[in-house]
């Protein structure tokens, strides 16, 4: 990793921007229960205006059309992302009637902040179960699979619910050329929220000192074996 | 000045102890007050806690329990959360530094908040030795608080041995590849005791489960020794193995991230060498028994 020369935000000149991997198997679970139910699937996001690239991608596995709340590239922190989201899923209800379920990953690969699907939730009135590797659908109530330690806690809430899920949900399909076609046409409504001030205000990155360890080569080839085997036994494992 | 301690019992609220201790005297509410688990009901008796002591702060273990409530906390209290912290400088505004992107980069970051509202990163600090915070007393959760709650348990379904535990780990990646491919790493895993692993982009082509992902959004592991077999080492998977004790990097591609961060690398084909390691194994326990 490279940061930026302000030290609060990564250099991502050479890097792609992908969907998270829980959030993609959040997509995911949303364009199957479509599939299976009928209805109509949305999704979110707020970020700089590449992002519509992974919108598309959400349609273009699926779901049905994207609302993209411009962020202006500095950090927004766990609240406020909250509120702006929030802002945004109550003027979609107030005009397309409500989610029965809203899924969020359960924390975000890169600021891990664990909040922004609970706050939502919280804000809305509406029950939220979080870490999920299996949702069910029971009539007028979902069925939750927890992972924990020492296997899975099971939850039953009513619906609407809010749910935050986990990779290992399902397996998210490769986009097909028909549906990356279709993602091209599929609405997306941008809007541009104000930044409040965060209270959880970023002030530098840094990469942790002594996360590289010294190589030592043990040779090349299948004629490296010994070597390996020698390891393992100095290790007390073999 | 009292602190305020979401207890697990575990190390991890051992070491969210002992930085709770910066803000007070500890007081705990241990998570199995209110059974079956229901957050929001724990979320609530944080709540009264806090204000009845008067808290300077709330604080709990980086655990995925321990952010839960505390997030749920946040959004009832309606207050700022930064989850696992390694680190914090009292003052207001508070300066703390957090873990991103699976502890790969830190966070500096300023809290401005009366209450700062905190989880602590497991193997960030010291277990704490000091006495024990002494419990407050929880009341009677109200109906609405526990609409979420645990209602049954899944045992693990696994037969073998589980990743989390394993003391060595073959694990294979994009190199290895495909689904039949995983034969020569299930073969030296079998012959080690070991359990097999492999990188998000294994699960992704639908070669292996997810059960056996190592890394950030799969499981973080701690072996004695971990053999990765053709995998590149994206960050995603380094960030599950921060714990592992000796890491044997094995890869055609000798500038592979993996490669320059493991403790031990060969270089070559992993088709020739890994069969080679099985054999040499094999050769090595008949000449001990002969």
């Amino acid at each position: 990793m490279v940061l930026s020369d302000d030290a609060r935000a990564i250099n991502t000149q050479h890097l792609g921007f992908t969907m998270s991997p829980h959030e993609e198997c959040g997509v995911e679970e949303a364009v199957r229960l479509i599939e299976a139910n009928q209805g109509e699937s949305v999704v979110v996001t707020l970020g700089p205006p590449e992002a519509v690239e992974q919108l598309r991608d959400a349609m273009a596995l699926g779901i049905d059309r994207a609302i993209h709340l411009h962020s202006d590239g500095r950090e927004w922190d766990g609240e406020s992302t909250a509120a702006a989201l929030l802002e945004a899923i109550r003027a979609d209800e107030e005009a397309h009637g409500h989610f029965d379920l809203i899924f969020f990953g359960n924390e975000s690969a890169d600021s891990a902040g664990y909040q922004v699907g609970i706050r939502i939730a919280y804000a809305l009135g509406r029950p939220c179960v979080t870490g999920l590797k299996k949702v069910t659908l029971e009539g007028a109530s979902v069925r939750c699979e927890q992972e924990v330690e020492d296997g899975r806690d099971v939850y039953v809430v009513p619906l609407p619910a809010v749910l935050t899920v986990k990779e290992g949900l399902n397996l998210p399909r490769y986009p097909s050329v028909p549906g990356r076609m279709r993602a091209r046409t599929k609405p997306v409504h941008v809007i541009a929220p104000t930044r409040p001030e965060p209270r959880l205000e970023l002030v530098r990155l840094a990469l942790p000192a002594g996360a590289g360890r010294r190589a030592e080569s043990l040779g090349s080839g299948p004629a490296a074996a010994p070597a390996v085997v020698e390891v393992l036994v100095k290790a007390g494992v073999l | 000045m009292s602190v305020l301690l979401l207890d697990e019992g575990n190390d991890v609220s051992r070491q969210a102890l002992t930085l709770a201790r910066r803000f007070g005297e500890p007081r705990s509410v241990p998570i199995d007050a209110v059974q079956p688990f229901a957050p929001d009901a724990l979320a609530a008796a944080l709540a009264t806690a806090a204000d009845e002591l008067d808290a300077t702060a709330v604080v709990a273990a980086g655990t995925e329990r321990g952010n839960e409530v505390m997030a749920r906390l946040a959004a009832r209290s309606g207050l700022p959360f930064a989850a696992n912290c390694v680190a914090v400088e009292l003052g207001n505004p508070l300066t703390l530094t957090r873990l991103r992107w699976g502890g790969s980069l830190l966070e500096e970051a300023r809290m401005h908040t009366a209450l700062p509202l905190l989880t602590v990163a497991p193997h960030a600090l010291p277990v704490d030795q000091g006495p024990a915070p002494q419990p407050v007393n929880v009341k009677r959760p109200e109906e609405r608080e526990l609409a979420v709650h645990v209602v049954e348990h899944i045992q693990p379904s696994h037969g073998g041995v589980s990743l989390a535990d394993a003391k060595v780990i073959v694990s294979g990646g994009r190199g290895v590849g495909s689904k039949e491919g995983f034969a020569i790493i299930e073969e030296l895993a079998s012959l080690l005791g070991a359990a097999v692993g492999c990188s998000r982009a294994v699960t992704s082509a639908g070669w292996r489960p997810h059960s056996d992902q190592v890394g950030q959004t799969g499981t973080k592991v701690s072996p004695e020794v971990y053999i990765a077999c053709g995998i590149s080492g994206a960050t995603q998977h380094t960030a599950g193995l921060k714990g592992a004790k000796r890491i044997v990097a094995i890869n055609s591609d000798p500038q592979a991230p993996l490669m320059l961060n493991a403790d031990y690398t060969v270089t070559g084909d992993l088709k020739e060498i890994v069969p080679a390691i099985s054999a040499e194994i094999r050769r090595a326990r008949a000449g001990r028994t002969s």
